[in-house]
């Protein structure tokens, strides 16, 4: 009588260790939590005067490589852009200082990320510095506009786009 | 002439849901004597838990496969197949994965109950429990509770899992999705508790309702085959239908 008892009080305990085993493998490894940072990181500030749908925890690319994630994402009431920072792995500390950021968009369909273009300071980023070179993300109704009235919005665009990232 | 029969049934219907409520009410009152011999709980989560995996599991697979193949082909109109992997384990976590658990969970494990339940009422077992002192409730209907509680949860991860596996076997083995966008779109996407977590909560809760149905419908049930045989048909037909609109309700007001 107690042989069938003990089968199943272990067939259960299976069951739950099993249970339980797939909803950890599924929040690690299929959710957000599974782009968070495990290493030491560095954070930058880019001030962008459109982010598009850049999201917290979007990714942070360097020549099509992961390098960190975007932190945050703020309002800065002075100039009126989007201040974000972004935390960068401590592996990818050799980054020129005059760098420029930009918003893209991965795929037609896929969420839009940082990418870094390279400079050539001698210089490196350190901690808390700011990203002074930024290009904002594309905006199809700004495209369409462009394209429609000619060059002459084209350069007020370019002069709000400067104003932004000053 | 038809007035007074419809309003028969409408006070029919009321009594019934009311009578569900107590039943609720009594089976929470019992729960904590139900607590302190834990070793029926263990068994019928053994029971309705660890004995529903196959289904679970092969369904779970099936679901996935399916699921990653006419995302595809939609998918692919747009261009988009990039997002894969992404609509399959949001569409598994959020909805897929506690519904499709919970439905047949009604079929496989609160049948069950209510036939078990059933007979017990029908060859007056319950009754000789309570001639007994011993309370029915905490023995019998509330351990089926707490595990149907316990459970589906379980059940539901374990669904997602093996749907992910299926969709990673349709798209990336067999149509050619590159394995890096599959899993990358995804974790960049998916959020643990607006997405996976409130599955979850959602699966626990239907869960409860199947095994409030199932126990509600044996323990009430004529003592006769024939009403045993209905109880079993009523339990699953207002558990799908309970599930459902319980299933909108809850996405309506945590999502």
């Amino acid at each position: 009588m107690t042989q069938p008892r003990r089968s199943f009080q272990v067939g259960t305990g299976l069951f739950i260790l099993l249970g339980f085993a797939a909803l950890t493998y599924l929040a690690t490894q299929t959710t957000s939590i599974a782009n968070y940072q495990q290493g030491e990181s560095y954070s930058l500030k880019a001030k962008f005067s459109n982010i598009g749908q850049l999201k917290a925890r979007a990714p942070v690319k360097l020549a099509g490589v992961r390098i960190g994630s975007v932190q945050s994402i703020n309002l800065d009431p002075q100039t009126l852009s989007a201040i974000v920072m972004i935390a960068i792995d401590k592996r990818f500390a050799e980054i020129p200082d005059d760098s420029g950021a930009a918003i893209f968009t991965s795929g037609l369909l896929g969420d839009q990320y940082v990418g870094i273009q390279p400079g050539g300071s001698p210089d490196m980023f350190k901690d808390g510095d700011e990203v002074i070179l930024t290009q904002s993300s594309m905006q199809l109704e700004d495209l369409i506009g462009k394209f429609l009235v000619g060059g002459d919005t084209a350069k007020k665009g370019d002069q709000a786009k400067s104003d932004g990232s000053e | 002439m038809n007035a007074p029969r419809r309003n028969l049934m409408l006070a029919d219907a009321l009594a019934q849901v009311g009578a569900v409520g107590l039943f609720l009410f009594s089976i929470l009152a019992a729960v904590p004597k139900s607590l302190r011999h834990y070793r029926e709980t263990v068994r019928q989560v053994w029971f309705v838990g660890a004995m529903s995996l196959v289904i679970i599991m092969t369904c779970g697979l099936f679901v996935g496969m399916v699921l990653s193949l006419q995302l595809y082909y939609v998918l692919t109109n747009f261009g988009g197949t990039a997002a894969l992997g992404t609509v399959v384990a949001l569409s598994m976590f959020r909805e897929l994965g506690p519904v499709v658990t919970a439905l047949l969970f009604a079929g496989r494990a609160g049948t069950s109950m209510t036939a078990e339940i059933g007979l017990m009422r029908a060859t007056d077992q319950l009754s000789a429990m309570e001639m007994m002192a011993v309370d029915p409730m905490s023995y019998v209907v509330a351990p089926r509770f707490l595990a149907g509680i316990l459970a589906m949860p379980l059940l539901a991860c374990i669904f997602n899992a093996l749907g992910l596996l299926g969709a990673h076997l349709v798209g990336v083995s067999w149509l050619g999705l590159d394995n890096g966008t599959f899993w990358g779109n995804m974790t960049s996407t998916v959020e643990v508790w607006s997405d996976l977590v409130n599955g979850v909560w959602k699966s626990a809760a239907f869960g409860a309702v199947i095994a409030l149905i199932a126990t509600f419908q044996g323990y009430t049930t004529p003592p006769t085959s024939e009403g045993v045989a209905y109880a079993t048909t009523r339990t699953v037909v207002s558990s799908a239908i309970v599930v459902l609109a319980l299933d909108f309700v809850m996405t309506a007001f945590l999502m």
